[in-house]
């Protein structure tokens, strides 16, 4: 055994590096474990878009389909409904749909392609619960304004368009999903208008 | 024979020792009253959702195909399956009960006051675990107010910018709850969490005999020692406080067992009624509420009219209870020699605490939502008007010695 004397400097390097060395280790194990919470393969594949007749859906009634694990909305709005859409512009966050919360094609005064028709994710954009349709009480929660979506879990809520109303949680207009029509009667959901 | 095994014992690890430093001789203050029961109890109902946590594991079923039916199953073809299940329920609540009222002991007798802020960060950690425990928890059953909760909670994430998005897919491992999300929830509640609370319980129990407990009056029973460095108000935990916790649990026990036997869903409020339906993503239902014990912190984010700042206030109004031994800046501890200010400010506190709790079990409505705002206010009132009139309030004396 040598008594040279203790190199300091030298053993402090050999510390720090063996530091370093290990912490880079901890962190490349700690990828897999965080990455494994991910959505898996089989749950990216999930998504595949949907085919919804709408042929048979009355004058103001909603249906709903599954998108993704999504509920959808698709309602059919009467003319009076349409015109009171044109009312409300001041009582709204976004009015006009600036934030992109539906597809180029559906930014217009009704938020779709067809305006008797509304296609919307039914998902309240505050924290995710089902807004509930409200076709004739909704002048409960908002004066002069016959139907609408009011959200059960915090109060959001939005018109017949899904555009939000001021003084609510809620931040921003019901996503609109891409959808296309593929005759009068049959939409696609998850598909953009134009894309196969 | 039995003093040699004993000796054997001691001889490799410190068991006499150890017995004697937390229970035999750990000195308590003389004077404890009602207040004192709730430490106690905390641990008898962690023992509680321990063993009927492990039971239930035994017969449930952790998929989003399997889960609701597993619990009818325990409910109705398990041999006392109804019992264990109701045990870990009602235990869920009584937890609650029982915590909110050891914190309220805390935040009377000032025993988050120097030298136990570290003890009371502990308590307030078990807390925050307890509760993330308490939500995932409430997955498990895969019903109504499960599904569309936890739909709530994680969404909460999703209001941080930039990363929110990511951050909740991350959570959920799906783009909605889904079978995955129920998976790693059943993983997180019945092993990682119960050691994290596990070990945080003996931290609490290793702070606390390390300055020893506080009392009513808020005076450091060390401080005054015998010849033999006794305090001469103090008692030995055993046979003293044994024997009086044990009158606790006989009381606690009545009333645990009559919720237990008579009301197991607590009125709709420790069982919620959608939750007797199977989750279904496509329709929340008409009302949803959290479980009543968050029900304050949930009425605050509903009051906030805005997603990010609603979610900041909510996380504001735990955070604010970690750093309470710095916001009080009064060397008296106990409410007993406090100014009248500080008494009012308490109650109020208090009230605001209940009054929002109420709140956020109910549905919204406009008149309820100022309510509520104003309640968020004076709730956050407290802390701000502790840490203005506590650098200069005109408290009583304190005594030299316990009163009783």
């Amino acid at each position: 055994m040598s008594n040279a004397p203790v190199d300091t400097g030298r053993r402090r390097f050999l510390t720090a590096a063996t530091a370093v060395v290990g912490g880079a280790g901890a962190v490349a194990v700690a990828v897999p474990f965080i990455k494994s919470w991910n959505p898996s393969a089989k749950a990216k594949a999930a998504g595949a878009p949907v085919e919804v007749n709408i042929s048979k859906v009355e004058p103001g009634q909603l249906i709903r389909v599954e998108w993704r694990g999504k509920p959808v909305w698709v309602v059919r709005r009467t003319e009076e409904i349409l015109a009171n859409l044109a009312t409300l512009d001041d009582q709204l966050r976004d009015p006009a749909s600036v934030e992109e919360q539906q597809p180029a094609y559906a930014q217009n005064a009704g938020r779709s392609i067809n305006p008797e028709f509304f296609i919307a994710v039914g998902l309240c954009t505050h924290l995710g619960c089902s807004p509930t349709y409200l076709p004739d009480t909704f002048g409960e929660q908002v004066e002069g304004v016959p139907s609408g979506f009011f959200c059960p879990c915090h109060g959001s809520k939005f018109d017949m368009a899904g555009r939000v109303f001021q003084g609510v949680p809620a931040p921003l207009n019901l996503v609109v999903p891409p959808h296309q029509y593929i005759d009068d009667n049959n939409v696609i959901i998850g598909v953009d208008q134009g894309d196969a | 024979m039995v003093k040699n095994i004993v000796d054997w014992i001691d001889a490799r690890i410190p068991m006499t020792a150890t017995y004697n430093r937390h229970v035999g001789q750990y000195a308590t203050p003389t004077n404890f009253n009602f207040w004192y029961f709730f430490g106690s109890l905390a641990m008898l109902v962690l023992v509680n959702q321990l063993l009927t946590g492990i039971w239930l594991t035994m017969n449930y079923v952790p998929t989003a195909e399997g889960a609701f039916a597993s619990i009818e199953y325990i409910m109705r073809d398990v041999e006392y399956g109804w019992l264990l299940r109701y045990m870990h329920s009602t235990g869920a609540s009584a937890f609650f009960v029982v915590i909110y009222l050891h914190m309220f002991r805390g935040l009377i007798y000032g025993s988050y006051q120097k030298p136990r802020e570290l003890l009371w960060l502990f308590g307030m950690l078990i807390f925050l675990v307890l509760m993330a425990e308490a939500f995932m928890g409430y997955l498990l059953p895969w019903g109504q107010m499960s599904y569309w909760g936890a739909q709530v909670i994680i969404s909460l994430f999703g209001a941080i910018p930039v990363i929110g998005d990511d951050l909740t897919l991350w959570i959920r491992g799906d783009f909605v709850v889904s079978g995955a999300t129920l998976n790693r929830f059943f993983a997180l509640h019945v092993i990682a969490l119960p050691l994290v609370l596990v070990v945080l319980v003996f931290l609490h129990l290793i702070a606390l005999h390390e300055v020893g407990s506080n009392n009513p009056d808020g005076i450091e029973i060390k401080k005054n020692k015998d010849e033999n460095g006794w305090p001469v108000d103090g008692i030995p935990f055993h046979p003293y406080y044994t024997v009086k916790d044990i009158m606790g649990v006989a009381g606690f026990l009545i009333v645990f067992c009559y919720v237990l036997f008579f009301m197991p869903e607590g009125g709709g409020y420790f069982l919620e009624k959608p939750n007797f339906e199977a989750a279904n993503p496509m329709k929340t239902p008409e009302h949803i509420a959290p479980v009543w014990y968050f029900t304050p912190f949930y009425a605050i984010l509903r009051a906030i009219p805005d997603k990010l700042l609603g979610v900041v206030g909510m996380g504001l109004a735990i955070a604010v209870l970690f750093v309470l031994p710095w916001l009080d800046r009064c060397k008296v501890k106990s409410v007993r020699y406090r100014s009248m200010v500080h008494k009012l400010n308490i109650s109020q506190f208090a009230v605001s605490f209940i009054v929002l709790g109420y709140l956020g079990a109910v549905p919204a409505t406009p008149a309820l939502t100022i309510a509520a705002r104003i309640f968020t206010l004076t709730y956050f009132g407290f802390f701000l008007a502790l840490w203005i009139y506590s650098k200069n309030e005109k408290t009583k004396p304190v005594p030299e010695r316990l009163t009783h």
